[in-house]
C-alpha cells in the first residue's frame, strides 16, 4: 500500500526525521489558511498524489504571495497528473501539501528497501540527489552507495556514519544524518514499511538536513497488525476495478488489451496472458479467481472482465485441482445464462473430472467455444477477438427480453 | 528415491484441527502419505481423522517420530509456527499458509541460519501448494492424481502452472520424481536455486523443469548453479511476459520492480547461461521430451 507524501512525512516526523513546516489543504482558501499559519514569503503548493516525479508533471508549485497559493490550488485540485508512474490515465489531485520554502544549498538521495536476494534492508544513499534513482542507476552506477542491514542486530550507528560519510557530508551534520537514518530505519521495522524514500533529502543554507520530499509503501500482508497504517489508505488513488476486485477477494489488474482473461492461479494466469500475447492478441486483464471457483464467484469474475468496454472475447482457463471440471462448467453455464454476453466465449478446462465439465459445456448449448489445450485456447480466443474486430461476430439474441410499460 | 518425501516420512499437520488444515490432512491420508498427527495448541491428547493430536511439535517428534511438516496456520501465526517446527528438529517443512509478512520471513530465515547445515530444517514456501513425490508420498494440496511417477523433477513458485507442466507431461508419457513448490512470496524458505541442488543430488531425476516468473533475482541465480554444478539438463519457462512494470500480478513477489525482473530480461539471461527455453507455456511438456529423448 502505498501513501502520500504528507503523511509519510508525520510518520518520519514522529521517529526524529526533520521536515519543513507544512499542512494539508483541501481548497484553496484552506491552502492560503496554511500558508499564513506557516508565515514567511515563500511557499510550495504541493499536489499529493500516488506517484512520484510530481515536479515534472507540473504538481509542485512554488509560490511568492498568497494569491499564487491560491491560483497554484486552483491549478492543481480536481487536476489529473501524469507521471510515468501513473500511466496515460494519471492519477487525480484531491488533497494538497503547503509547506514552507527550503533555502536548499545541496540534494542528496537515501532509501532503505528490502533487497530481495538477500533477505534484508538495504540502505541506498547517493549524493546525488534530486533525480530517479533508476536514472542514477543507469547513468551513474558507481555514485550508488548500498548498505546491507543485519536484521538479528538492526542498523549499527556506524553503518549510519559510513553512509552520511559516503553521501559526503560534513563531520558537523554526522550526528544530524545518523539520527535521520536511524529514525527511518525504525519506522521501516515498526510499521511493516516495504520502503522508505527520501529523494531529496537536503542540506539546507542554515546547515540543517531536512526531507524535502517522502515516499514510503507498506507491505498489504503486514497491514492486519497496522491498523494506524491501514487507516492512511487513500482509494481515490487506486484503480476502481482492482480495488473493487480485492474487496471481493478476487486479483486483478487491468491492462490495455482486449482479451478478457478469467484463470485460477497466478501462475497460470501470467501464462495463459503469455499465450495470448503469442498468439498475436493482447490479454485485457490478469484475473486470479484463485482455488475455489465456486458459481457464486465465477459469476463475480465475469462481471469484474466484461465491465471492461474493450474486451472483444473472453477467455477462461482453469486447471481444477482441489475442486472439479463439472463444478467449474456449471458455474460458467449458470454465468452465462445470468449474463447477457456480447462478445465470444473461450472456454479451457482442464484437470480433476475434465470430460464430465466439457459436456456440460457442449450440452448447455450456449454458443461457447471449447478448447483442450492451452496452445489452442489462445489461438481460438484470439480468433475470435478478430472476427469481433471484423464485424464478422453475431451477439446472441438477447434472452426473455422484457419490454417495459 | 525421490527429494525430500517418501513412503516413509512421518509428517505432521501445522493447523491440524482447522478446515483447510482438515480437508488437507484427508487428502494427503487417501493418497497414501504417512500422516502421524497434527498440533493444534489446546487440544493435545485428542484424536482427530484418526490421529493424535499435539500441543507443540516437540511433542509430536518425541512421541510420533515426526520429521516433515506442514503448516496451515494463519498469516498471522505462520512464521511462528515455523520457527517452532524448526527448534523441534522437524527435517522438512512446507508452508501453504498465503499472506506472511514480508519482515516475518526475514525473521524466520535469520531464525533458521542460526542452526549448523546438517540440523536445519529446509523449508519450502510460504504461498506455495507443497511437493509430491508420486506414488509416494503427498505434502501439499495438489491433486495427487495429476502427476505420473518418474524421473524429472520439477520446481515451480506456481501451482496451478506446475499443475499445467505435469498434466502436459502425462500426456506425453512422462513421469514425475518430484515435484517442489517454493511459493510466490517475495522472500521464500527455498530458491529454486536450492531445489536445483537437491535434483542434481537425486538419482531418481534426469531432468529438471525449472517454472519461474516476473519478479526478484532467483530464476538467473538457479541459472547461474545450474551452469556451473549441474550435469542434468534444466527446461526453463519463465511467465509474465505481458505484465506491465510496477505492477503486482497475484503474488506477492510478482512484481517488477528493478532492472533483470522481466520475464524476457530472465529468458534472455538463462539463454546466455546455456539453459533450455520452453519458448511457450503449452511447449512445456514437448520441450521436456526432446531433451528425454537426447539423453
Amino acid at each position: 500500500m502505498d501513501i502520500h507524501e504528507y503523511q509519510a512525512k508525520q510518520l518520519l516526523a514522529d521517529y526524529g526525521v526533520k521536515i519543513a513546516a507544512g499542512g494539508l489543504a483541501y481548497s484553496p482558501e484552506d491552502a492560503v489558511q496554511r500558508a499564513r499559519e506557516i508565515g514567511g514569503h515563500v511557499w510550495v503548493v504541493k499536489a499529493q498524489i500516488h506517484s512520484g516525479a510530481r515536479g515534472k508533471a507540473g504538481g509542485i508549485k512554488i509560490c511568492k504571495t498568497h494569491d499564487e497559493v491560491t491560483e497554484a490550488s486552483e491549478a492543481l485540485l480536481g487536476k489529473r497528473l501524469v507521471t510515468h508512474q501513473t500511466g496515460p490515465g494519471g492519477k487525480q489531485c484531491l488533497r494538497l501539501y503547503v509547506e514552507a520554502g527550503t533555502d536548499i544549498a545541496k540534494e542528496i538521495y537515501f532509501s532503505l528497501l528490502i533487497d530481495r536476494a538477500q533477505e534484508r534492508i538495504v540502505m541506498v544513499g547517493s549524493a546525488q540527489g534530486g533525480m530517479e534513482i533508476e536514472e542514477l542507476a543507469e547513468n551513474n552506477p558507481e555514485a550508488i552507495k548500498k548498505i546491507y542491514i543485519e536484521p538479528a542486530v538492526g542498523l549499527q550507528d556506524f553503518q549510519a556514519r559510513e553512509m552520511a560519510f559516503a553521501l559526503g557530508l560534513n563531520a558537523d551534520l554526522v550526528p544530524q544524518a545518523v539520527k535521520l537514518i536511524q529514525g527511518c530505519y525504525r519506522a521501516m521495522r515498526e510499521l511493516d514499511a516495504n520502503m522508505v524514500e527520501i529523494n531529496p533529502l537536503v542540506i539546507t543554507g542554515h546547515n540543517e538536513l531536512i526531507a524535502l520530499d517522502a515516499k514510503m509503501g507498506f507491505d498489504d500482508n503486514a497491514l492486519f497488525r497496522r491498523q494506524k497504517i491501514s487507516e492512511l489508505r487513500d482509494k481515490t488513488q487506486e484503480d476502481p476495478r482492482e480495488m473493487a476486485a480485492a474487496d471481493r477477494g478476487l486479483s486483478y489488474v487491468g491492462l490495455d488489451g482486449d482479451i478478457g482473461c478469467m484463470i485460477n492461479g497466478a501462475g497460470l494466469a501470467m501464462a495463459t496472458m503469455d499465450m495470448i500475447k503469442l498468439a498475436g492478441g493482447e490479454p485485457a486483464n490478469f484475473l486470479d479467481v484463485g482455488g475455489g471457483a465456486s458459481a457464486e464467484r465465477t459469476e463475480k469474475a465475469f462481471r469484474m472482465v466484461l465491465a471492461d468496454k474493450n474486451v472483444k472475447a473472453m477467455l477462461v482457463n482453469i486447471f481444477a485441482g482441489i475442486n472439479r471440471c463439472d463444478w467449474i462448467a456449471e458455474g460458467v453455464v449458470h454465468a452465462v445464462k445470468k449474463i447477457d454476453m456480447q462478445v465470444p466465449l473461450i472456454v479451457r478446462l482442464s484437470g480433476t473430472n475434465v470430460e464430465e465439465g466439457r459436456k456440460i459445456i457442449e450440452d448447455s448449448g450456449l454458443p461457447i467455444i471449447t478448447a483442450n489445450t492451452l496452445a489452442e485456447a489462445a489461438e481460438k480466443a484470439v480468433k475470435a477477438r478478430n472476427e469481433v474486430v471484423a464485424g464478422n461476430y453475431q451477439p446472441p439474441a438477447a434472452r426473455n427480453t422484457v419490454t417495459s410499460l | 528415491m525421490a527429494i525430500f518425501i517418501d513412503k516413509q516420512t512421518r509428517i505432521i499437520v501445522q493447523g491440524f484441527t482447522g478446515k483447510i488444515g482438515t480437508f488437507h490432512a484427508q487428502e494427503m491420508i487417501d493418497y497414501g502419505s504417512n500422516v502421524v498427527g497434527g498440533i493444534t495448541p489446546g487440544k493435545g491428547g485428542q484424536k482427530h481423522l484418526d490421529r493424535p493430536v499435539f500441543n507443540t511439535v516437540k511433542e509430536a517428534v518425541e512421541q510420533a517420530g515426526a520429521e516433515a511438516s506442514i503448516v496451515f496456520v494463519p498469516p498471522a501465526y505462520a512464521a511462528d509456527s515455523i520457527m517452532e517446527a524448526a527448534e523441534a528438529g522437524i527435517k522438512f517443512c512446507v508452508s501453504i499458509t498465503d499472506g506472511i509478512p514480508t519482515q516475518d520471513m526475514m525473521k524466520v530465515k535469520i531464525f533458521l541460519s542460526k542452526f549448523p547445515k546438517d540440523k536445519r530444517m529446509v523449508l519450502t514456501g510460504p504461498n506455495c501448494a507443497g511437493t509430491i513425490s508420486p506414488g509416494k508420498s503427498m505434502l501439499g494440496i495438489m491433486p495427487g492424481h495429476i502427476y505420473m511417477p518418474g524421473n524429472v523433477g520439477i520446481v515451480g513458485r506456481s501451482g496451478t502452472l506446475g499443475y499445467e507442466a505435469a498434466d502436459q507431461m502425462k500426456a506425453l508419457g512422462i513421469g514425475v520424481s518430484t515435484s517442489v513448490g517454493i511459493g510466490g512470496d517475495p522472500i521464500n524458505g527455498s530458491s529454486h536455486r536450492d531445489i536445483l541442488e537437491k535434483f542434481e543430488q537425486d538419482p531418481e531425476t534426469k531432468v529438471v523443469v525449472m517454472i519461474g516468473e516476473i519478479g526478484g533475482p532467483q530464476e538467473v541465480e538457479a541459472g547461474l548453479f545450474a551452469k556451473e554444478h549441474m550435469s542434468k539438463p534444466v527446461v526453463a519457462y519463465i511467465a509474465g511476459l505481458t505484465a506491465p512494470k510496477g505492477r503486482r500480478m497475484g503474488h506477492a513477489g510478482a512484481i517488477i520492480s528493478s532492472v533483470g525482473e522481466s520475464a524476457a530480461e530472465k529468458v534472455e539471461m538463462l539463454k546466455e547461461l546455456g539453459e533450455i527455453i520452453a519458448p511457450t507455456p503449452a511447449a512445456m511438456g514437448e520441450t521436456v521430451a526432446k531433451v528425454l529423448a537426447k539423453l
